[in-house]
């Protein structure tokens, strides 16, 4: 490896061939150049639905009611399902150990609400203080709705930052403001933020004030939970699926719903719905390791070929060496030393462009579902040595052919 | 030096057998000019891939500097090449690449020769075929009498004990072919064994011995009167 006169004939043949050592050097460096590439999206589609999904807060499990489409213990089909506080108390009671946070939801719905002169339409819910962790988002200004104000049935409003843009943009906070909600006075407390816009544009009560002063009676529209963090992703994902699984038996049971109804009570998981995506990402990425291999492939196949003409060209000079007295592993040697340098060589460059780019343009990707697409670099390292290898295996066959180059035949003039 | 005992060889051309050597018996001593000479399939050109040890034989004996030559795995005949032999061929088969110096050098370096030592040595040589001012030249850059005494001080670097020349004067006129012979004669005067394949008539009186092949057996075998080669040149 460190003969320097074993050298200098790798840089001999190379300087003679530039274009052929050039050629060779470019399938072997864009098939490394693809891969990471291809890698790199992968991760950041990965990382573009971890996102996502981190917006809402990964483990909130969701149930609502619905309209039955069996018949059941004497029971019609089409029977509206209402949940009630008992369903919510009953539930945090038997799930307790496995619930983090919980939180009901009631639609306040047919209300006016007006803000001095304004007329404001916007979604009103009333929930409770643990609502905010179930949604993951934070209070940007003042506070959210607290167990007092439940208890108290307090006349207070948390309202998203969208809100405090679009009415209150012309004072430095709307904390202290009042809104008139059906006749009824709020104060506001609290802005919230998150991501989704869309989201908001809400205005947040507590339950309790909500039930009572609007809806007038027990009704709840959702309920939520969240689960505490696990280990790791498959057991976060079982215990969402266990979770959820009670308590829509608990629920159906309570609200006589046959077992086997697909409608009538409903729970969501985000856990659930983030597995299939990171199937996806995880098929994606397979399918982008196989195309990145087959590149390679063809990248060392035609290393290979290369290495079969170089043999093949040098015959003549491969004979004389043997007559002067090579022995057929020093032609070996020089063959595949010539083959490694170049994959080596090409490998690396590829490498390192490829790396470059994506370190400079990867945090600029703005693209849905692609965030920061980035390549872990001891698997891109892994890559070319394993290229490498596999560089070296393609050019033994040619080296072996030179190797048992006749010399009678190879110096018989042409 | 070389001793060779009933030596047969014989080639598969598809279903027939083409007998090529019948039976060689042929012994050189040390210091010796042998001119080996035949017409086109008289086996010359077998006989001496056989004493190249670039094939084998089918039966008999080969003994050269009294080591038997016999089933030998190409990595002892590497060896055994380079220890033992130095080639001349017809067609020079210089590296094209390679400079003068480094196709004399060359092997050296399958001895194991470290480079500075291999240069000193390979200059000396090409010194000593009147090339020294030709060392960094390329072979394309050399005549065809040039290009013969640098494969010639190449095929002495490795200071071998027989010098093998298959047609060294073939690719050349007559003038540099007497200049190449003349320095053949001049390495063997210093008790180099020296076999030259040739059909040239004139050529093979240069030597002091003619050995003649005809049909794959030695018909004659004689010394002879050397003709000086200083006196064309």
């Amino acid at each position: 490896m460190f003969d320097i006169e074993r050298w200098q004939e790798i840089f001999d043949t190379i300087r003679k061939n530039k274009l052929r050592t050039f050629l060779t050097g470019l399938s072997v460096a864009s098939g490394i150049f693809i891969l990471v590439i291809l890698l790199g999206f992968g991760q950041g589609m990965q990382n573009g639905i971890e996102k996502e999904f981190k917006q809402d807060a990964t483990t909130s499990i969701w149930a609502w009611p619905e309209t039955t489409s069996r018949a059941y213990k004497g029971l019609n089909p089409g029977r509206v399902v209402r949940f009630k506080n008992r369903d919510y108390e009953m539930a945090g009671r038997l799930f307790k150990e496995e619930i983090e946070y919980e939180s009901p939801r009631v639609f306040v719905r047919g209300v006016d609400i007006v803000y001095g002169n304004e007329a404001l339409v916007y979604g009103i819910q009333g929930v409770s203080s643990e609502f905010q962790f179930i949604e993951g988002f934070g209070t940007s200004e003042g506070r959210f709705i607290n167990y007092k104000d439940e208890i108290s049935l307090g006349k207070v409003a948390v309202i998203g930052k969208k809100i405090k843009e679009d009415v209150f943009n012309k004072m430095d906070t709307p904390i202290g403001e009042s809104i008139d909600i059906s006749g009824i006075r709020f104060t506001i407390i609290g802005v919230f933020n998150e991501q989704n816009e869309r989201e908001e544009e809400r205005i947040y009560i507590p339950l309790t004030t909500a039930q009572r002063v609007f809806n007038g009676d027990d009704t709840l529209n959702t309920l939520s939970y969240t689960l505490p963090p696990a280990e790791n992703f498959e057991e976060a994902v079982a215990s969402a699926i266990s979770f959820k699984d009670n308590l829509r038996k608990y629920l159906k049971e309570e609200h006589m719903v046959a077992p086997e109804d697909e409608s009538g009570v409903r729970v969501w998981s985000a856990m659930e719905e983030a597995k299939r995506y990171y199937g996806i990402t995880g098929n994606m990425k397979l399918f982008f390791w196989f195309v990145g291999v087959c590149t390679i492939i063809a990248g060392v196949v035609g290393v290979s070929n290369i290495m079969l003409i170089v043999v093949k060209e040098r015959t003549r000079e491969i004979g004389i060496r043997k007559a002067l007295g090579a022995k057929p592993w020093s032609i070996v040697g020089m063959i595949l030393h010539e083959s490694i340098f170049v994959t080596a060589i090409s490998g690396f460059a590829g490498l390192i462009f490829s790396m470059t780019l994506l370190e400079v343009v990867g945090p600029h990707v703005e693209i849905d579902y692609i965030v920061n697409p980035s390549v872990n670099f001891n698997v891109a390292f892994s890559t070319v040595m394993v290229l490498i290898f596999a560089g070296t295996v393609a050019g033994f066959v040619p080296a072996w052919r030179a190797a048992k180059v006749q010399v009678i035949e190879s110096l018989k003039d042409e | 030096m070389i001793e060779i005992k009933d030596l047969h060889k014989s080639y598969k051309m598809g279903s027939n057998s083409l007998h090529v050597l019948k039976g060689i018996n042929f012994t050189a001593q040390s210091g010796e000019l042998v001119a080996i000479m035949g017409s086109s399939g008289s086996g010359k050109s077998t006989l001496l891939n056989i004493l190249g040890m670039l094939d084998g034989a089918d039966n008999g004996e080969y003994i050269l500097d009294g080591v038997p030559i016999k089933d030998l795995t190409e990595t002892k005949a590497a060896q055994y090449r380079n220890k033992f032999l130095g080639f001349i061929f017809q067609s020079f088969n210089l590296i094209n690449y390679k400079s003068a110096l480094e196709n004399v050098a060359l092997p050296l370096y399958y001895q194991k020769v470290g480079r500075k030592e291999r240069q000193v040595k390979a200059l000396n040589y090409l010194e000593r075929v009147g090339l020294k001012e030709w060392a960094t030249h390329l072979p394309s850059e050399l005549s065809g009498g040039q290009k013969q005494r640098v494969a010639i001080a190449r095929a002495m670097a490795a200071e071998p004990k027989v010098l093998l020349a298959d047609e060294p004067t073939g690719a050349l006129d007559s003038k540099t072919s007497y200049e190449v012979m003349d320095l053949i004669q001049k390495i063997n005067d210093e008790g180099n064994t020296i076999l030259v394949v040739t059909h040239e008539e004139d050529i093979a009186h240069m030597c002091k011995r003619i050995v003649h092949l005809k049909d794959g057996v030695i018909v004659e075998d004689k010394k002879i009167e050397q003709v000086r080669a200083e006196q064309y040149v």
